[in-house]
């Protein structure tokens, strides 16, 4: 008994490493390779432009980054919507789901009504609320702020980053909705009935039960939306082109800018560098708790 | 502990005869409530629901109308006309965009779960010490910023001729999604009773037929789920698809993003576009919203 499983192991191993060394090997040549030469190339002089101009840089490039007020200002416009878009979302995505998860008729068919957004393309969702929506004088939005009598908004020439906000946010509320109603099926009904007998309003089950009990599921949902966010692109790339000047720019864009409308894959690079080191610290939490959750 | 106490509880309540009386006289008012308030919950419910839905509702309406109809006054009622839809396909050649994005989303999926289903099943049912660890860094890979790569990528693929072809963005959607297919197809595996692969070994199946004629049957509602997942983010990737891609290879994303040029306000047949761009890949939501939650959340949510 012993024995056998003994070199069943030693068998297992061999036949573990040829049916994973597929998807290791590729995702290992994916991961090392472009990052390695992410990293290379920001400490080059590399412009596609002028193809003379080689070398070493050392730290020029990150110091001509460094010192671009448009790093700054992407840097900024970055932090805003990533944090705007992950405050409505998480907390309109909790309102919602508890919402959602009360019994009304037709309930199946409003929660698929209302996750539907988050399988709409980005630059279909972008262009629809960019022309549909928010077009400062056909637009919807505008037709019902002068049904009240309010003026209509020129959303993207007075309010270009809010719009952006506004999209990205209408995409991502419906997959915070849709986990976090995934989580709500594990509530103890017990307990919750338990406070209700107790006395406990609904304000206080939500704050003493749901809340708690959501609180995994609400980081997960933060930082796999932080992950996303961060490099956000196609929604500005068909609205405002990172415009009006720099207020839509966010670092993304920014490196795009860089690369592909520059041709300096030096700055570019280094630019990558800071966006994957931010991603990454994001990433080492989630990382973390996902493991948490494998060893149970 | 726990389970004591809430075992008496429900034993109380579903003895509690002579007790229940001055519970349910106190329930009594808040029964009367009972249709208001469920009532209210379906009436905000769907409001909410539909405020939601509205801007995708408000396109698939605005791809019936005239051009000239869909730039004026809001309304609800025009003559549907169906001109938008047959000047996408005769102008633009929708076809060969949807094409694209069929083969990239399609080939990129079945190339990803044939590399991950070897891969998920050894993790599943032959876990060493290494297992979750590389499950773990499989993930982390996923972490990485696209623009992060953006340049590498992009001259690689200068350098190689993959720049504007379908076969790039299979690759490259194929290690895009290569984490996520592996790690629901772990969980799915493991979910399975592993005694009935046990009885297929007893009875003299190699690996292969184990995982041919047993597993992938019996996992294939999980299988298809996760290749669902993996065709929907293939098909609404809009990095790679914008940035690759120009004229031969552009997928439905980058074919609606050539409406956003300002002379080129044309939204019927922005509508049109959109509302057979993303129709499938709504429908295909829909049935896997609920398996979903595992790829989208590595398993921490379930």
């Amino acid at each position: 008994m012993n024995k056998t499983r003994a070199s069943g192991r030693t068998v297992g191993g061999l036949r573990t490493l040829s049916l994973q060394a597929p998807a290791v090997t590729l995702l290992l040549l994916w991961m090392i390779v472009p990052l390695g030469m992410t990293l290379w190339f920001s400490f080059q002089r590399y412009n596609l432009l002028m193809p003379e101009m080689t070398g070493f840089a050392g730290l020029e490039n990150y110091e001509y980054l460094f010192t671009d007020p448009a790093l700054w200002s992407a840097m900024g416009t970055t932090l805003l919507l990533v944090g705007w878009v992950l405050a409505i979302t998480v907390v309109g995505g909790t309102l919602l789901a508890v919402l959602f998860q009360q019994e009304f008729a037709g309930r199946g068919i409003a929660r698929v009504l209302a996750i539907s957004p988050f399988f709409v393309m980005p630059t279909v969702s972008a262009l629809v609320w960019k022309n549909m929506m928010m077009h400062p004088s056909n637009g919807v939005l505008s037709w019902v702020a002068e049904s009240f009598g309010l003026p209509a908004v020129d959303w993207f020439s007075s309010l270009p980053l809010t719009s952006i906000i506004i999209i990205v946010a209408w995409q991502w509320l419906p997959f915070a909705l849709l986990i976090l109603l995934t989580a709500m099926q594990s509530l103890d009904e017990d307990q919750v009935e338990a406070a209700r007998m107790d006395g406990a309003g609904p304000v206080a089950i939500f704050f003493f039960i749901t809340l708690p009990h959501l609180k995994r599921a609400i980081s997960v949902v933060i930082m796999i939306e932080m992950i996303f966010l961060l490099t956000i692109f196609a929604e500005i790339f068909v609205t405002t082109s990172g415009g009006p000047g720099l207020a839509t720019t966010n670092l993304a864009y920014l490196i795009y800018i860089r690369a592909l409308l520059d041709f300096d894959v030096g700055t570019a690079s280094a630019g990558g560098v800071i966006a994957i080191v931010l991603a990454n610290i994001v990433a080492i939490f989630l990382v973390r708790m996902v493991a948490k959750n494998l060893e149970d | 502990m726990t389970t004591t106490t809430k075992h008496d509880r429900l034993e109380t309540s579903s003895r509690g005869g002579g007790q229940a009386v001055p519970a349910r006289s106190a329930k009594l008012p808040f029964l009367a409530s009972a249709n208001t308030r469920k009532l209210g919950l379906t009436v905000l419910g769907w409001t909410v629901a539909l405020l939601i839905f509205f801007p995708i509702f408000w396109m698939v309406l605005t791809g019936f109308k005239t051009e000239s109809a869909a730039i004026a006054d809001p309304s609800l009622i025009f003559s549907p006309t169906l001109e938008s839809y047959q000047a996408v396909q005769e102008r633009a050649g929708y076809t060969r965009f949807a094409l694209n994005s069929v083969a990239v989303a399609f080939g990129s999926t079945l190339l990803a779960l044939l590399i991950a289903i070897p891969s998920a099943y050894s993790m599943a049912f032959l876990p060493t010490r290494r297992t979750k660890g590389t499950l773990l860094w499989m993930l982390s890979t996923k972490m990485l910023p696209p623009v992060g790569v953006l340049v590498p990528i992009y001259l690689i693929f200068r350098d190689v001729g993959l720049l504007d072809t379908r076969t790039g963005l299979i690759i490259i959607y194929t290690l895009m999604n290569l984490p996520i297919v592996v790690w629901m197809l772990y969980t799915f595996f493991k979910d399975m009773p592993k005694d009935i692969l046990e009885a297929g070994r007893m009875d003299g199946a190699t690996t292969f037929q184990e995982v041919c004629f047993l597993l992938l049957p019996l996992t294939l509602p999980g299988i298809a789920s996760t290749g669902l997942l993996s065709v929907i983010l293939s098909w609404n990737e809009a990095f790679w698809s914008l940035n690759l891609t120009s004229s031969k290879a552009a997928p439905l994303t980058a074919y609606i993003a050539s409406f956003s040029s300002p002379e080129g306000l044309f939204w019927a047949k922005l509508s049109a576009a959109s509302t057979m761009a993303i129709a499938p890949i709504l429908v295909f939501g829909w049935l896997t919203q609920k398996q979903m939650v595992r790829g989208l959340t590595f398993g921490a949510v379930k």
